[in-house]
């Protein structure tokens, strides 16, 4: 069986994100990028399936520009097998990602394709549960494990109040979450394994897919900050506090 | 505009998350409500009470009591051939299922809106809350989930809704509900929780936090999170993690024990209400964000704020 794992090139999660003065969006320029936290987990269950003998191949797929290679390279160094590029510099949709994936999976026909829940850039979580959407396949999101057995996959879902678990028939669309696994580092000589790994460059032409934008953003904005507290000399001063706000009786 | 909004409930009564989501529908126009579940009609009976519902639409069938996506979203989308808007709250169903009817509709979801601006223009937080974005969405229909904690809770009385059946959809044969663990916590789950107390790296190990955070936690009927670097250290569980990479909370009152209030934690954070922070540290980042802030050594602080409360 092969898995697919689509994975994003993101602002890294320890960068403070600023944004623009012209209310434009976030400036991105010179800022450290690195393959979204749930995306990196994503691989690692594919890696992982491979090594317990259920997949054969892992392909890495990223839609992005030219530098989104780097991202994927990341994926090889890890341990994926091969990589494609859908190279764009416009910014696309998770719709869009969604309408790419379902014809990139047309040819690949993955048994398994895994995702991250969400990107930590525009935050949607949407991808996955779109293209399970448009393949007519099931979904188990959140996923906290995975199991696969014969031609079905069992996925512990992290819901609200607690985890379930669903069987779905392959192919399947898994979406991971944190507890799902620790992603392993790539190793320096992995890193330059990595280098001759095949990655196919593609464009959203080449799939025939339009990904213009359905959503205007209209302006991005700091949050309002937040207004100054008081500080509370002791804890009899901040009991009074918490009665006064209905919190303690 | 008429708007369907999905109730989330547990076939016994309406959650909480739906009366948000109710608030925020009101604001486009006409409201109306999908229960579907199994043996449900009672709860489609208090929904039809929450003030501000035109009608409930009832979908009771097997297929549908555990909200699966695959069987859920072709339902939502037959009904969306006569409402212009689809809004689920952002809970892990909401998130689950609305996607999902947005794709198979072919329009662009508009995720965990803070705002309602106009019919067809939203405000919504990006990178973790960094950035809130003002978005239009061009798309004739609309596919929207809610933050619970960013719109008040419609009254869960004063409706006249009337109530009326739906045919099901069936079911769509490729993915089946196994089990659930559904604990019975001791304590609030995190993310919907109205308090929350949370540990930092200060407290020391797992035992340390566990005799300090939960006493304090239980006087409050708190849930407990932690900081990443709580949870890196070992000192809960990773599922207790509150930041960019953990869980994203916006609770009522917030209890940050000695965290210092890293951009990661804050990111998680900082749209709760009321933040209280701990800190032996009178220049830790977290003060800045604090409503009401006690220096001071925690091992002191917190088994006398619990004594006293």
């Amino acid at each position: 069986m092969k898995l697919l794992v689509p994975i994003k090139r993101v602002i890294d999660y320890n960068v403070k994100p600023r944004v623009k003065a012209d209310g434009s969006g976030v400036d991105l320029a010179n800022v450290k990028m690195s393959m979204n936290p749930f995306d990196e987990i994503a691989v690692e269950e594919a890696l992982r399936l491979r090594e317990k003998g259920v997949a054969s191949e892992v392909v890495v797929v990223s839609i992005g520009p030219a530098k989104a290679q780097e991202t994927l390279r990341t994926g090889l160094a890890m341990g994926a097998d091969r990589a494609i590029l859908i190279q764009t510099d416009d910014e696309v949709e998770p719709l869009g990602v969604a309408k790419l994936l379902a014809k990139v999976q047309e040819e690949e026909q993955a048994g398994l394709i895994i995702l991250g829940k969400q990107a930590i850039d525009d935050d949607s979580n949407q991808t996955g549960q779109m293209l399970a959407a448009l393949l007519g396949r099931p979904q188990g999101t959140f996923a906290s494990k995975v199991e696969v057995s014969g031609d079905a996959v069992a996925v512990t879902r992290e819901v609200d109040g607690g985890l379930e678990t669903v069987s779905l028939t392959l192919p399947a669309i898994v979406t991971t979450d944190l507890r799902l696994n620790e992603p392993r580092y790539a190793s320096l000589p992995n890193i330059m394994k990595a280098k001759s790994k095949p990655l196919a460059t593609k464009t959203p032409a080449d799939y025939g897919v339009d990904v213009s934008p359905r959503l205007a953003t209209l302006k991005v904005v700091e949050p309002p900050k937040r207004s100054a507290g008081v500080k509370v000399a002791d804890v009899d001063e901040l009991v009074a506090k918490l009665k006064a706000m209905g919190v303690a009786a | 505009m008429k708007t369907l909004v999905w109730v989330e409930h547990d076939n016994a009564s309406v959650k909480d998350a739906t009366l948000a989501a109710v608030t925020a529908a009101s604001k486009l126009g006409e409201v109306h409500l999908l229960v579907a579940g199994k043996g449900c009609a009672g709860v489609a009976d208090e929904a039809a009470k929450i003030a501000g519902v035109g009608k409930v639409h009832l979908a009771d069938d097997a297929a549908y009591e555990h909200a699966l996506a695959e069987n859920v979203a072709p339902l939502i989308v037959e009904l969306m051939s006569h409402h212009d808007a689809f809004i689920a709250p952002a809970t892990s169903h909401g998130k689950n299922i609305a996607p999902r009817v947005a794709a198979l509709l072919d329009v662009m979801q508009i995720s965990d809106i803070l705002s309602v601006e106009s019919e067809d223009t939203f405000t919504r937080p990006t990178y973790a809350g960094n950035a809130i974005a003002t978005v239009q969405s061009k798309d004739a229909k609309k596919v929207i989930t809610v933050r619970g904690t960013a719109f008040d809770k419609a009254a869960t009385s004063g409706g006249s809704g009337s109530v009326e059946a739906v045919s099901s959809t069936g079911e769509a044969g490729t993915s089946r509900f196994v089990g659930a663990e559904i604990v019975k916590l001791e304590r609030p789950e995190l993310t919907s929780a109205k308090i929350i107390v949370s540990g930092g790296r200060a407290l020391k190990d797992a035992e340390t936090f566990q005799s300090t955070i939960y006493p304090l936690a239980d006087k409050l009927g708190a849930a407990v999170g932690a900081s990443r670097a709580a949870v890196d250290a070992g000192y809960a569980p990773n599922d207790y993690q509150v930041g960019q990479t953990g869980k994203i909370v916006a609770p009522e009152v917030y209890v940050a024990v000695g965290i210092s209030g890293a951009i990661q934690h804050l990111a998680g954070m900082k749209d709760s209400k009321t933040i209280i922070a701990i800190n032996k540290d009178e220049d830790a980042p977290i003060f800045q964000v604090a409503d009401i802030g006690l220096v001071g050594d925690l091992f002191k602080i917190v088994p006398e704020l619990t004594e006293k409360l």
